[in-house]
């Protein structure tokens, strides 16, 4: 928000709509900006549709509510009005994957990156710290067409220092190894840069805050580095992060570029949905997302 | 050009375009067609030659699957030829069965019911904020009422007092799989809008001058938005399709599309 808020004060086409959330954060922009905020209520399909049309006045337009609700709640808005056509609606959801765990499966935002990366001419982000986060908001007000970021909970911890710059659409190298290498999207990156540091510190670790579109140069860099690639989400197994390394990887392989693949484990949750409450590092363990040394056997 | 003579040739149209191509949504095509005409006649700022001029008033046309009669406007006004809306339906062109914004003059893509009023309030209310001048007009059917992303923009309008919006409801009183009534019984519809925060006016939705009337009234100084229930009939202007679910659907043959000609020829 206070990168929204900096792009605001440069740019006075940034539109925020939300849709009843954000109590203690979206304030600030709210008291700045009161010609450019907007509470619609809640009311997601409507919150999307008056983005498109504020957006075909000319705004630059920030959606923004809580885990499922301004993606699955309005998803045909997001596909017709938004995508088809091709408007600057920039879709931020707080809460991705487990972030809010008690609160149940309404909360758990777990299928939103493969549904949003089959949407034509959406970008899809999930931004690893606040520094990524920052960076990406930067690039979504500069640049048009839709986004959907996808965020954790406000007060994530960093993983790197706030002088770094994010370029857009590439990984980001966190650290260099050998032999294996552990890609990561969005705040599950904290937790692979400890599991890491506490156990494998040969291996390499990667940060994909541009899911789509995928960087297809880093990844064939990578695919030639590393014999093994390990990634892992707070997502379903089908059609996330995962699905997007593997099908990145099979398109170099199908224009003959790819000189070997490398062995892939994807950790994602296996097609279920957790019933139970729980803090966000216990949904991890119990849903197959984390890291095992004995993955790179 | 009249808008009684226009409204006939946006009947001709779509029936040629509905037959040539075995498309449906004749019905709706028919019981819209005068209001699209007293629109394009005598409402609506527009300028063919620059389809985006930015001080046009905004129509969205939310009924999509009855594009004939929008497409058919649209070349009457002078956006494109005769020959390109021949390409309607054909492989490649633009002209899809349901409203695609990539037509010239067509401001929203539709066809997904319950989109275009949303969309309708965010140009609404950009226009406010810009204290710009144009008018937006939101084109709704009247079985489409049942989708509850319109009442979510219906409380948002009336909260937010566009009377810079217009919505007009082709009230044809039948839907995809009967009449409404049956369907999902909107009555009393006036009141609903009334109690969302919507001035409300019933009128003859064939009848020109009751259009024009409602249509031309200066709102700047109103403090709500504008609903116009439009009275009118499926299928208006053939007698063999008025008030017929059938013509929801149904392409005529070619002895049905010569008595309708005949028909639209002689009013």
């Amino acid at each position: 928000m206070q990168q929204l808020i900096r792009e605001a004060e440069k740019n006075d086409r940034i539109f925020l709509v939300v849709g009843d959330l954000g109590f203690s954060v979206v304030e600030p922009f709210a008291e700045k900006f009161p010609n450019r905020y907007l509470n619609v209520g809640i009311a997601e399909q409507n919150m999307t549709g008056i983005a498109a049309g504020l957006s075909m006045e000319g705004y630059t337009v920030f959606t923004y509510s809580i885990g499922n609700f301004p993606t699955l709640r309005c998803l045909e808005q997001i596909r017709y009005d938004v995508c088809y056509h091709n408007q600057n609606v920039k879709i931020v959801a707080v809460g991705g994957g487990f972030a809010y765990g008690p609160l149940g499966v309404s909360h758990h935002a777990t299928e939103d990156i493969g549904i949003m990366r089959s949407l034509p001419n959406m970008v899809v982000c999930a931004p690893g710290d606040p520094v990524e986060a920052r960076d990406v908001a930067a690039e979504a007000a500069s640049k048009s067409g839709p986004y959907y970021i996808r965020l954790g909970k406000a007060g994530e911890p960093h993983v790197h220092q706030t002088s770094r710059v994010i370029e857009w659409g590439k990984f980001v190298e966190v650290l260099s190894g050998s032999h294996t290498a552990v890609l990561t999207t969005g705040g599950v990156l904290k937790y692979a840069a400890d599991f890491l540091a506490a156990h494998k510190p040969h291996w390499g670790l990667y940060s994909v805050p541009y899911v789509k579109p995928i960087d297809m140069e880093g990844l064939h860099a990578l695919s030639h580095r590393y014999e093994v690639l390990i990634t892992i989400e707070e997502h379903q197994r089908s059609g996330g992060f995962g699905s997007a390394i593997l099908e990145g990887l099979h398109d170099i392989d199908e224009k003959g570029k790819l000189l070997r693949w490398p062995k892939i484990y994807r950790k994602a949750i296996p097609d279920v949905f957790l019933r139970v409450a729980g803090q966000q590092d216990y949904l991890r363990s119990i849903s197959g997302v984390f890291l095992d040394p004995d993955d790179s056997r | 050009m009249t808008s009684i003579l226009l409204a006939k040739k946006i009947r001709r149209l779509s029936l040629d375009m509905v037959h040539r191509t075995n498309a449906s949504h004749i019905g709706g095509a028919f019981s819209v067609a005068d209001i699209l005409a007293v629109l394009y006649s005598d409402i609506l700022k527009y300028d063919p030659r620059d389809p985006k001029w930015s001080k046009r008033d905004r129509l969205l046309y939310s009924k999509g699957h009855s594009c004939t009669s929008l497409y058919a406007v649209l070349m009457e006004c002078g956006f494109y030829t005769s020959e390109v809306l021949d390409t309607f339906s054909q492989n490649g062109s633009s002209f899809t069965t349901h409203v695609n914004h990539n037509v010239p003059g067509v401001e929203l893509s539709t066809g997904s019911l319950g989109h275009a009023l949303s969309v309708g309030c965010g140009i609404s209310f950009a226009g406010k904020l810009k204290r710009s001048d144009f008018h937006t007009y939101v084109i709704l059917s009247d079985g489409e009422l049942d989708e509850g992303s319109n009442w979510e923009a219906i409380l948002f309008a009336g909260h937010h007092k566009l009377n810079n919006l217009t919505v007009i409801v082709d009230y044809n009183k039948i839907q995809s799989l009967g009449s409404v009534n049956e369907v999902m019984n909107l009555e009393p519809l006036g009141d609903k809008f009334s109690s969302f925060g919507w001035d409300c006016q019933e009128i003859d939705g064939h009848h020109h001058p009751s259009i024009f009337e409602a249509l031309k009234k200066d709102r700047k100084d109103d403090s709500k938005p504008f609903v116009m229930l439009a009275h009118t009939v499926k299928g208006k202007g053939v007698d063999f399709m008025e008030n017929q679910l059938l013509w929801h659907y149904r392409t005529p043959n070619a002895e049905q599309y010569a008595l309708a000609v005949k028909q639209l020829d002689q009013t």
